[in-house]
């Protein structure tokens, strides 16, 4: 359904492209996660598939979304492609709402022109009903701030639904919301997943969390991806050292009182471009041959070390 | 809402009874005496000078002056004109509705375009944008009287689309003659409000919910109009709120350069003679303009914010 084909984007005065090279499908039904660390280039990637990239952004590749380019459409067509196909939940719902705005005129503006003004008022009830909240009737005459986040997060949730898209984007839809209110939101998403037979791809930095929810993930690493695999696949036998050390820095309830090892230093900004492997200044098993040339993405991972 | 408007209403009557001191002091200070006008240069006898400063009450202490006067003004009577001899406030009353319409004209007329440009000007970067930014920068800089002789140059004199003179009777001969004066005063306060609307919009622009509204496939231009216009909305009332009081003080110039005879000319010409009731009467209601500008702007505030809850800053 929806297809990335070796897509990169350069945005302007930066040293590498923000997404350097990136393949990646996402199937009907399918819940895809994209993990990495924040600045790896997930979010502009979510972005790119609405279509949504900065003008003066330099674009290669192809996004199809069940066959037509997002990258080439017409200003009609992606509009088309914004409500109907694809959309998109986001990180923080509190800025994604206009505070000046009741709830359901935000859920019913993209319906409005398309099934009248009236209708559009009642689909806003509804829907708020889907992602059950509760008083919906209520719900739609409030303004943002007389909301929870985790409300919002519905809200925006429910808003995402109303053009029955086939794509659901979800851009750490869970980071700004407390733990319990994330428990709430992830068992949504799912319930809702399998009741309106959506493809998803869910964005995070949050190796755990892309494992209670996705099939397979994608490990993004400074705009690359470096492993690919189904989700049990990947959390049993991690195969980039990245992704390992990923894994053994999420914290865990049995091991009270200790840090879990972070990796040490930091991603690569957009300013540096490091030779060869991006991860290869952080990685414990550097070589030599890894600074020399990029390794290719074979078999699922993109690390020298692999392919020996 | 009743506490809060109680609290706002004691403000006010501060103020204006601040400000009335410092008029009636302001006014003793300024050189010159009322009764050399009203005698208009003929010789008098001391017993006429006398007459007139004991009619006007110009021999009594200023605490005991100021108490008469301020006494007369919470009653509604605001003294006698000095040279028209007539009651101050009927003198006001019957010039009042010209300049009135006046200000509502430039009111308007600063509204629509300065809102206008910003929008403009903030959704077309580059030449557009560099354009409203000279003409703004030119209508800022150009005094009210100013432009109000080139515009009876243009349009009065060359063309002769407009009466250069007066400000005419009835409801479509008034907004005939009022109607280059109004732009005269609109223009530079447009400018202002353009450069405020245009960062408004801009900040707008940047916001989350904008990008996000890109997202969903909503068209452009109901993105401008529901999020973009309506998010600046609260600066742009406020700003708009607070350039009446400017706009009323502004009339002084317009009105002289025009020749309409309403409150703004007739404080100039007050000033110029020492017609004091009249000018601490003019100069007392500019302050309560203001100070009802200020309070329609904060009671409008929850209606352009709805997260603006009246009284809880205060």
């Amino acid at each position: 359904m929806l297809e990335i084909d070796e897509l990169a984007v350069r945005l302007p005065r930066t040293a590498r492209p923000a997404i350097d090279h990136i393949s990646l499908t996402v199937a009907a039904n399918e819940t895809v996660g994209l993990v990495g660390e924040s600045g790896s280039g997930k979010s502009l990637t979510a972005r790119a598939v609405l279509g949504l990239l900065p003008k003066d952004a330099q674009i290669s590749g192809e996004i199809r979304m069940d066959g037509a380019d997002v990258l080439t459409m017409s200003p009609a067509g992606l509009r088309r492609h914004r409500t109907h196909s694809a959309a998109m939940i986001y990180q923080d719902p509190r800025a994604a709402l206009s505070p000046f705005r009741r709830i359901g005129d935000f859920l019913a503006e993209i319906l409005r022109e398309e099934i009248g003004a009236k209708a559009a008022r009642s689909r806003a009830v509804e829907l708020l009903e889907l992602v059950g909240l509760s008083e919906p009737e209520r719900r739609v005459r409030q303004y943002p701030h007389e909301l929870s986040g985790g409300m919002l997060q519905r809200v925006v949730i429910a808003a995402a639904l109303a053009g029955e898209p086939r794509l659901l984007l979800a851009d750490e839809p869970t980071t700004a919301l407390d733990v319990t209110t994330q428990a709430e939101i992830i068992g949504l998403l799912r319930d809702l997943r399998a009741r309106m037979r959506t493809g998803m791809l869910f964005i995070t930095h949050d190796l755990e969390l892309a494992a209670t929810i996705c099939d397979r993930v994608y490990v993004m690493y400074a705009g690359r991806i470096v492993e690919t695999g189904l989700t049990r696949r990947l959390f049993a036998e991690p195969r980039h050292p990245y992704t390992s050390g990923l894994l053994a820095a999420t914290p865990r309830v049995s091991a009270l009182g200790t840090l879990p090892p972070a990796i040490p230093g930091r991603p690569p900004d957009l300013l540096s471009a490091p030779p060869g492997c991006r991860f290869a200044p952080r990685c414990p098993h550097v070589m030599d041959s890894c600074t020399a040339a990029a390794p290719p993405l074979v078999d699922g991972v993109a690390c020298v070390k692999a392919e020996l | 809402m009743a506490g809060f408007l109680l609290w706002r209403l004691a403000g006010m009557a501060a103020i204006l009874g601040a400000s009335s001191v410092l008029v009636f002091g302001a006014l003793q200070l300024a050189p010159g005496d009322p009764a050399t006008f009203l005698l208009s240069g003929r010789s008098a006898t001391p017993e006429a000078i006398a007459a007139i400063r004991a009619q006007y009450r110009l021999d009594d202490p200023l605490p005991v002056q100021y108490l008469h006067w301020i006494g007369g003004v919470l009653t509604g009577d605001f003294g006698r004109s000095v040279q028209f001899r007539t009651d101050v406030g009927g003198l006001i009353a019957s010039r009042a509705p010209i300049t009135l319409t006046l200000i509502a004209m430039a009111f308007a007329l600063t509204m629509i375009l300065g809102v206008a440009l910003g929008v403009w000007s903030a959704t077309r970067p580059g030449a557009v944008d560099k354009a409203v930014l000279v003409g703004s920068s030119v209508a800022v800089a150009t005094p009210s009287f100013v432009l109000g002789f080139v515009l009876i140059a243009l349009f009065s004199v060359k063309l002769g689309w407009f009466p250069s003179i007066g400000a005419g009777e009835g409801l479509a001969d008034r907004l005939h003659h009022l109607a280059l004066p109004a732009v005269a005063l609109a223009l530079t306060f447009a400018g202002v409000l353009s450069r405020v609307s245009r960062t408004a919009m801009i900040d707008q622009l940047g916001q989350e919910y904008v990008t996000v509204a890109r997202g969903r496939g909503v068209p452009e231009p109901t993105i401008v109009r529901r999020h973009v216009l309506r998010g600046a909305m609260t600066v742009t009332l406020t700003y708009g709120g607070l350039l009446v009081p400017g706009l009323l003080v502004s009339t002084v110039l317009v009105e002289t350069a025009f020749g309409v005879n309403g409150l703004g000319q007739l404080l100039q010409y007050s000033v110029t003679v020492k017609d004091f009731p009249v000018v601490q009467a003019l100069t007392l209601l500019t302050v309560a303009v203001f100070v009802l500008a200020n309070l329609v702007v904060d009671l409008l505030a929850p209606l352009a914010d709805p997260r603006v809850r009246l009284g809880a800053v205060s």
